[in-house]
Order: structure tokens, then sequence, then C-alpha cells
């Protein structure tokens, strides 16, 4: 597992209060993980602050899985 | 009339996660009171407060037990202490499994005087250091007031009213009277009522110091801080916690077999119309509200036999509280036993009211009423009253007060009895 996959699974634990195995890259936010709406605005803003990236409203709507999350983060870390 | 009874009991307070265990060490004459722990406090005039105990204490508090950790992260712990005190009344009550025809008739009345006030403060820092796209979107209905009963009526699937009282001090008797007076209108038969509160944090504690209101001689003592009646009080102890109870209509408890702790038979209201912090001279307020509270019980004032007072351990409260009971009760008052818990559990603001409704029933239900710590030297318009100095006392009590008085100039009281 990635270095971003590990930081990015451990919020996303921290957060839902889910367990981590439930976590995995193919997880939904909302389907899998229990996750609402305002769940994955405070999640990306978590990942904003982690990982140092600006992550806009539009691109924020594409995140709805782990991976997408991941795929992101990596994409655009300066 | 449909008559009100209560069928469940929940707390959470500076002496204890549950009720058994409250009641236990506020018969013991412990005092949840100490230095503030959760804040660095050295820069503030009042240091000590009366904090619910962390998980690992002997009497703390595990908010795992009943709230999701979901939940915890996004709501203020006023709303985590409301939850779990439901919980734990819906349980006491046996009404964990209701039936979807019973949820619709059943309600959630459960208020708070400020509510989130850390969470706002917190929040308020992000906003200031780190912008508008840091705020938590759980911001708003993590802090709001009436979420306890949102969010209790969501994990229980409780149908009926959904209300939520906010009248300061008085918003715990309030809530209860109020819950009874629906199921009484027939708008709902079952009413999950209480109040809670939690704002032992920098400005909440600053904010009251500076309004005068807390006790700031006994920083170093901190369990002698809180002693309504006595002449060295010099202001109340900041509680947190919740009270709640499971308020019932009482052939709707007969028919389900449900154990029934007492009926709630008085509520009153009023308003000073005075001034915003300071009570009226006359006790004016107090006065007509134990007076409607009694009128509309039914009972006589030799019927009770205690009252749990406001008695907030301020200079000038405490007395004209006393002074009230005195016009009301007059003879009967050499009869009675009248105490203030707040001596032990501080002050819970919107959480008091139903706290200490909650130790009325449960003095009605073991027949020993609470002390008054720290009452050693009492002030003098206390002659001739059992304020119930130091020790429990086993006594007859039939019938119970408790009044409940709030900035604003509004006032509460409620009537309890036990049930033939």
């Amino acid at each position: 597992m990635s270095e971003t996959a590990e930081r990015v699974k451990k919020i996303v634990v921290e957060h839902l209060g889910v367990e981590a195995e439930k976590v995995t890259e193919e997880a939904s936010f909302i389907d899998d993980l229990g996750a609402d709406s305002l769940d994955i605005v405070e999640l990306v803003m978590a990942f904003e602050e982690e990982f140092g990236v600006e992550i806009p409203d539009d691109a924020a709507e594409k995140i709805t899985t782990v991976k997408d999350a991941i795929d992101y983060i990596d994409q655009n870390q300066g | 009339m449909r008559r009100v009874v209560v069928t469940g009991l929940g707390l959470v307070t500076p002496l204890g996660a549950d009720v058994e265990t409250t009641w236990k060490n506020i018969l013991a004459g412990k005092s949840g009171a100490g230095p503030i722990t959760r804040f660095d406090a050295s820069d503030q005039k009042c240091r000590i407060a009366c904090e619910v105990k962390p998980a690992d204490h002997d009497y703390g508090f595990d908010a795992s037990k009943r709230v999701d950790h979901k939940i915890q992260r996004q709501v203020d712990p006023f709303i985590v202490y409301g939850l779990d005190a439901a919980g734990q009344a819906i349980e006491d009550a046996g009404l964990l499994d209701m039936p979807e025809e019973m949820k619709f008739r059943a309600g959630c009345s459960i208020g708070s005087g400020i509510g989130g006030l850390p969470g706002i403060e917190s929040e308020s820092l992000v906003l200031h250091e780190k912008g508008p796209g840091r705020v938590s979107p759980h911001f708003v209905h993590g802090r709001l007031i009436n979420l306890i009963s949102g969010q209790v009526s969501i994990k229980y699937g409780l149908m009926g009213p959904n209300h939520a009282v906010v009248t300061a001090c008085s918003t715990g008797a309030h809530s209860i009277g109020d819950a009874a007076r629906m199921i009484r209108d027939d708008d709902a038969d079952i009413m999950v009522a209480g109040g809670a509160e939690a704002t032992i944090c920098p400005i909440g504690i600053a904010g009251f110091a500076q309004a005068r209101a807390l006790s700031t001689a006994f920083n170093d003592q901190p369990e002698k801080a809180s002693r309504p009646y006595d002449k060295d009080r010099d202001g109340f102890v900041m509680g947190e916690g919740a009270g709640v109870v499971v308020l019932e209509e009482y052939e709707h408890a007969k028919r389900r077999g449900a154990k029934i702790y007492a009926e709630v038979v008085g509520y009153g209201l009023s308003g000073d119309a005075y001034h915003v912090t300071a009570p009226h001279p006359e006790g004016s307020g107090a006065y007509r509200s134990m007076e409607m509270a009694m009128k509309k019980s039914g009972l006589d004032l030799g019927d009770i036999d205690y009252i749990n007072a406001h008695g907030t351990s301020t200079p000038l409260g405490d007395e004209l509280e006393l002074g009230a009971v005195r016009k009301l009760f007059g003879n009967h008052l050499g009869d009675m036993s009248m105490s203030s818990t707040k001596s032990a559990i501080g002050h819970l603001l919107g959480g008091a009211g139903a706290v200490e409704s909650i130790f009325c029933i449960l003095a009605i239900r073991d027949q020993i009423v609470p002390p008054t710590l720290n009452l050693d030297n009492p002030s003098d318009g206390c002659v001739g009253v059992d304020l119930v100095p130091h020790t429990a006392k086993p006594r007859r009590v039939r019938a119970a007060l408790n009044n409940s008085f709030g900035f604003g100039g509004t006032n509460a009281s409620l009537v309890m009895k036990a049930v033939d």
C-alpha cells in the first residue's frame, strides 16, 4: 500500500468510525462506509489539511471511493 | 384528566455516569468539584468546576457506551451527555423496542441553557486562523440546542412531539413541565424529557466569572466552593452533565406493566420582569412559580416533605428563594426539609432542573433527602429551616418540589409525588 493510501485510510477510519478492514480502495464512502454528504465534505477538508492540497468543489464531488481520493491526492500533491 | 407518571430515569453528572452511582455518591456527601482539567485555566478568575469525570475514573463517563464514534466527533459534549442520559431513561423504562404505533405517540423534550459553547468557541478560532473553508460542515447541527431531541428521536425512532426548551437555568424543569402537559393534552403518551449542559470551556468560565456569578474565593479548596446558604458563599460552581426522564400517561404505563417512580402533579411558571441576572428583591417570581405548581398539584402545602432548592450558592439568590419558600409554606416549613444538591455537583445550568427533579424522585423512592454540603455557618435567613447540612437524612417523603430559576427572570417549579 502506498504511503498516501495509508494516510487516507487512517483519516477515513478516524472520521467515520469504521473498522480499518472495511476501508478498501474500492469502498464507496456513502454505500459501503455509511457516510453522508456532509461527512464527505468533512473528509475532503481533512485530506486538504493532511496533504496540503486544495480540492475544489467540482473535484470533491467526483470523489466517491477511497481510491478516488488517493488518486486525486497523488496527482495533485505539490 | 390524563395523569403523568415517571417510568424511566437517566443521569450523567460529575458524581456518576448513571442514576444509581450518582445517587449513592450524593447521599454519601461526596463533592464533584475539582480544579478545571479541560483546559489551562491558570489565567481565569475561577479555576474550578464540577466536571464529568473521564472514562477511566471510578465513576467516569464512557461516551462510547451509547453514542456512535462518528456522532461523538461531530457534536458538542452537551449532546453526547443528553443522548446517553436519554438512552439510560429509555432502557430503564423498558422502551427500547417500541412497536411502530407507540413510536408515533412518543416524543422528546430535551433542552439546554446555552448549547454548544465549546464548539462555537473552537470553530470561531478555526474561522479566524484558517478561514471559512475549514469550518466543519457539522458545525451548526452539532451545536444547536434542539439537537439532543433531534438525535434522540432519530436514534430511538420517537416520532411524536419534538421540542426543546431554552430558558437558561430553568430549562430542565420547563422541559419536564412542558412535556408533562403534552401528555396531559393528549399530544403524546410518552415523552423523553430533560436537559443537558456542557460549557466548561474558556469563554464559558470567563463569561460567567465576568458576570460575577461564579465562586472565585475557593480556587485552592474546590470542594468547599459550592456552599448554598452558608455565610461564606460567593457564587456558583459550574457543573455539567444531563438528566432525562421518561414521562408516560398513567394508564399507558399501567397497561404495559411499567415500573412507576412517581407522578408529576404540579407545574408552575413565572417571570420576574425585573433584571437580566439579579433575582427579584422580594422573590416574587419564585413565589408565584411555586404557588402555581402547588395549586395545580391539588396537594396541601403540608403534603410537601422535601424541596430541592435552586440554591446556587450566590449571595443574593439563596436567601431570596428561602424567603419565598417561607412566605408560601409558612408554618409548614418547620416540618419540611430543603437542600441544594448544587453543593455536590455544582450548577448544571440547563441540566439542573432535570437532574434535581430526578433527585426529588429518588428521595420519594428511598425516603431519604440529600444533604447541603459545606453549610458550616448558615446565614441569618436560614433560622428554623432544615437545610439538611452535611449529611443525608432518612425521613418520610410523600411529595417533593423542585425549583429552578434562570437568567432573564424565568422561573419554573415542579411538584412530584409518590403514586398510591
